[in-house]
């Protein structure tokens, strides 16, 4: 299917209903959310659980012998399993629900610390969002192991035959993004996994960019570990979860220690709990859990293909009219890419490009998008950043054009 | 001229305009008409953190006043460090450190007050009383 306007099913003036924020004002003007990429706007769906949750079932989870946790814990494991069935992880206990996937990476990298040795080589892409970055450098720190990257080219892909060079160092561990959140690019992620793979390295993939707009198999990819954020596809903030292997997690230690993830305590010594509990120290978000699964679950009603479909017509639409502005370079532009255009205009700073634009109701990015690596390379201080979601419409993307030139009169 | 005089010219300047548009516009000017700093003082230590677009501040001392100088490579931004500049430069540390900053709001600019703006409007006002701080404990 390479056009979503010929699938009945999809109507995006219909899917809009379903998001109250997009019928607001904002200074005076109808919002146009470009901003998706930073967090993606909530269905009713969604709002309608977590009022429900509140509503009528709250309560701790797991140990309560009482009604309300017996609904509550199911309503959470269920979500577990919703979530399990659309990433196809072998088992429901391999998904382990975190903050986020900050949290799910720092997770990791706190685990391999009891792995790595000195000298051992780990690997990044150029590509990476600060918190892919970060933790890792932490972990190396601790264990004198070396962090090595790979670099990127012009189109913002990674350079694979420097990848190729940089696997002969034998690294234990490669983590990568799905896709960069700065410039939209899909990075070949199941043929890094086979090579990583065949010279014994794990490896990690940040899937926050990713999961709004492509479904993912764990086992097909052979993934190590995939994390991301119930944020970033129509779920509540403050929640996400960690996919790793069976094997992994068994051999992880515990990253947090409390309740909830202990089989026995006594002064003298603790065993921990089987999984997924062992990595879920203290009370959950119990509501954020069962609202990811109800994401989760409304966006498979849109439909995967469908979302890629359509949003790839946005994609096409807005780098056509953008493009067509005098002055505006695209930054990005892999042929595999999603629904992200980062940009700048000649001698205006994006800044300024984003607060003018505010004032006329649309929200977008500028800045480093928390990927200063990326602003390097390109020798820049940072980019103007629209990402569309599958709620958004060409319509929208023409106030943006109207909206950048009407910056463009004022700001030169 | 006092700081409370300038802030009410300001106050009054702003006034003329209606919309958001004409003010900005102004800010912009404004912005452009900033005296230029001496690019030797556009160094890394001089850039104020806390802004998305950088902002440079310089600051001497002479005959008991503080002499203010800035730049940004953002030109909202750079309007506003006008306005900075304008209000706080050629003061005593004293009338800096007593100066309220009630006048950002009465110009229609208290958006840019919020922490989340990022444009450092609140950082730009802390070093600039740091500054006086300093100077002050000189004397």
């Amino acid at each position: 299917m390479k056009n979503a306007t010929q699938n009945t099913t999809f109507d995006v003036h219909k899917i809009r209903e379903d998001f109250p924020i997009l019928h607001r004002k904002v200074n005076g003007k109808p919002l146009v959310y470009f901003d998706n990429a930073a967090t993606s706007q909530t269905p009713l769906q969604v709002i309608e659980k977590i009022t429900n949750y509140y509503s009528t079932y709250n309560a701790n989870i797991h140990r309560g012998v009482h009604q309300l946790s017996q609904e509550a814990t199911d309503r959470y494991e269920e979500a577990r399993q919703t979530i399990q069935q659309h990433f196809n992880a072998k088992h429901a206990h391999e998904i382990i629900f975190t903050s986020g996937t900050t949290h799910s990476i720092n997770l990791v990298a706190h685990g391999f610390g009891s792995i790595l040795k000195k000298g051992d080589v780990i690997l990044v892409s150029a590509l990476e969002h600060h918190s892919n970055i970060v933790p890792w450098q932490m972990l190396c720190e601790k264990t004198e192991a070396i962090l090595k990257v790979i670099p990127m080219t012009e189109l913002g892909e990674l350079d694979m035959n420097q990848f190729d060079a940089l696997l002969k160092l034998n690294p234990k561990l490669v983590f990568v993004n799905h896709i960069s959140n700065a410039l939209g690019t899909i990075n070949p992620i199941k043929i890094i996994i086979e090579k990583s793979h065949n010279v014994g390295a794990a490896v990690l993939i940040d899937g926050a960019q990713a999961c709004p707009h492509i479904k993912p198999d764990v086992q097909e990819l052979d993934v190590d570990f995939y994390v991301t954020s119930a944020h970033k596809m129509c779920g509540p903030t403050g929640v996400g979860m960690l996919y790793a292997k069976e094997y992994w997690l068994e051999k992880l230690p515990p990253y947090q220690g409390g309740g909830e993830m202990i089989s026995e305590v006594t002064f003298e010594k603790t065993t921990y709990a089987g999984l997924p509990h062992k990595f879920e120290a203290g009370t959950p978000n119990i509501c954020g859990g069962i609202a990811f699964g109800a994401a989760v679950d409304y966006m498979n009603a849109i439909g995967f293909e469908n979302i890629a479909a359509y949003e790839n017509e946005l994609l096409e639409y807005a780098t056509a009219q953008l493009s067509a502005i005098e002055g505006l370079k695209i930054y990005g532009s892999s042929k595999q890419k999603t629904s992200v255009i980062s940009f700048n205009i000649e001698n205006i700073h994006a800044y300024d490009i984003g607060t003018i634009i505010d004032k006329l109701g649309i929200a977008i990015r500028t800045g480093q998008h928390c990927t200063q690596p990326i602003m390097d390379f390109y020798g820049i201080s940072g980019t103007a950043r629209a990402s569309f979601a599958f709620y958004n419409t060409k319509q929208e993307i023409d106030r943006l054009v109207e909206a950048l030139k009407k910056a463009i009169l004022m700001l030169s | 001229m006092k700081i409370e005089t300038i802030q009410n010219e300001l106050i009054d300047e702003f006034s003329m305009f209606e919309d958001w548009m004409e003010r900005y516009e102004y800010m912009i000017e404004l912005g452009k008409s900033l005296p230029l700093i001496n690019s030797k003082y556009k160094t890394d230590e001089n850039i104020i953190k806390g802004c998305q677009s950088k902002v440079w501040l310089h600051s001497e001392f002479e005959n008991d006043k503080v002499i203010f100088s800035a730049d940004s490579d953002a030109i909202i931004t750079k309007g506003i460090v006008a306005i900075l500049v304008r209000v706080f430069s050629n003061q005593s540390p004293q009338a800096i450190l007593s100066a309220n900053t009630n006048f950002i709001d009465a110009i229609g600019l208290k958006e840019h007050l919020s922490p989340t703006r990022a444009n450092g409007l609140v950082s730009m006002i802390k070093q600039i009383k740091m500054y006086a701080l300093a100077y002050q404990t000189q004397q």
